[in-house]
């Protein structure tokens, strides 16, 4: 149920931005979703599909999914690398000093609407 | 149709619920701990003994779980008001279902309130609740290494209260290696080895929930 639950606060976000623009429907909404954010995009649309039926200002909303790729930062070499091929560990130095930069994001970065 | 730059987290709406929440329990104050930990790790235990020992503050406890009572009937047996939450099959609380529940909760003469979190060491770290600290357990069964396989629940707790000491002799956990692990994700995190069983490591723990009362 953890994509599900993420498609409710994703509705509840667009209805209020739905209320501050004065909007009633929303065609599309495209989210920016980070490679390592523990989202399974087959399932978060599976899930926005069965909830919208559901949400008259939703029920012909397109969604689209653009990826931010996951980039860690080594403290020790201070050198960035992908994190979903390396994970912890750094590739250049070996050093376990390392932070994510970007990828665990979840972001509505425009919508469509009327 | 028109385009809107929207820019904001899915969670944005949860956010700005829970700082509301947040802001009207500082100013009736109440101070809400967020307990979050996997399942079995010792909650229902530990807040069993915090009621016992801290029998100068009032407690109150919103146990969140997917299914049955049993661990509010545990709370409630101490002599502490419980209610149970259900989630309904979520993984987590937000900020709307921990209002509600304050609201179920009716006790405005609780000091402290502890919502303890569905068991899950993943979801509940995502969502701000509105809880003023963020409290989270890990038990010695569980191993040293969870900071390193579940990061973003150690950078979002205060407070990280190893359980079960005294089953340390069992298990080949290192609470250096684990504190150490923990502080590198978060280095302001304050740690806590404890046995609720046996009581050791429990005042300190106590203290700091006071100093934090008594700040807040």
């Amino acid at each position: 149920m953890h994509e599900m639950g993420i498609v409710l606060h994703l509705a509840k976000t667009l209805d209020e931005t739905a209320e501050e623009n004065k909007l009633t429907k929303i065609g599309r909404v495209t989210l920016q979703v980070g490679e390592v954010s523990g989202i399974m995009t087959d399932l978060f649309t599976d899930a926005f599909d069965y909830f919208k039926k559901k949400h008259p200002m939703l029920t012909e909303c397109k969604l689209e999914l653009e990826t931010i790729p996951g980039v860690t930062w080594c403290d020790n070499c201070h050198k960035t690398y992908e994190t979903v091929k390396y994970g912890k560990t750094c590739p250049h130095c070996g050093s376990g000093e390392t932070w994510l930069l970007q990828g665990n994001e979840c972001i509505i970065k425009e919508i469509e609407a009327e | 149709m028109k385009i809107i730059n929207v820019g904001a987290s899915v969670t944005a709406s949860n956010d700005k619920d829970a700082a509301l929440l947040r802001e009207e329990m500082r100013a009736r104050g109440q101070l809400m701990i967020n307990l979050m930990s996997s399942p079995g790790s010792g909650k229902t235990t530990l807040l069993s003994r915090l009621i016992r020992d801290l029998s100068e503050v009032k407690i109150a406890v919103m146990e969140a779980d997917i299914e049955s009572a049993v661990d509010a009937e545990r709370i409630e047996a101490l002599g502490a008001k419980a209610i149970q939450v259900h989630t309904d099959g979520m993984c987590h609380m937000d900020a709307g279902m921990t209002r509600a529940a304050v609201e179920a909760l009716d006790d405005d003469a609780a000091q402290l309130i502890f919502l303890e979190n569905v068991g899950n060491l993943i979801c509940p770290a995502e969502y701000d609740t509105g809880a003023g600290l963020n409290m989270m357990i890990l038990s010695v069964p569980e191993g040293d290494d969870k900071p390193l396989k579940y990061p973003l629940m150690f950078e979002q707790s205060d407070a990280l209260v190893i359980s079960k000491t005294d089953a340390l002799p069992y298990f080949a956990f290192d609470l250096e290696k684990c504190a150490e692990r923990a502080r590198k994700l978060n280095p302001q995190i304050r740690v806590f080895p404890v046995s609720a069983k046996t009581g050791e490591g429990m005042e300190d723990l106590e203290a700091w929930l006071l100093e934090r009362l008594a700040a807040y």
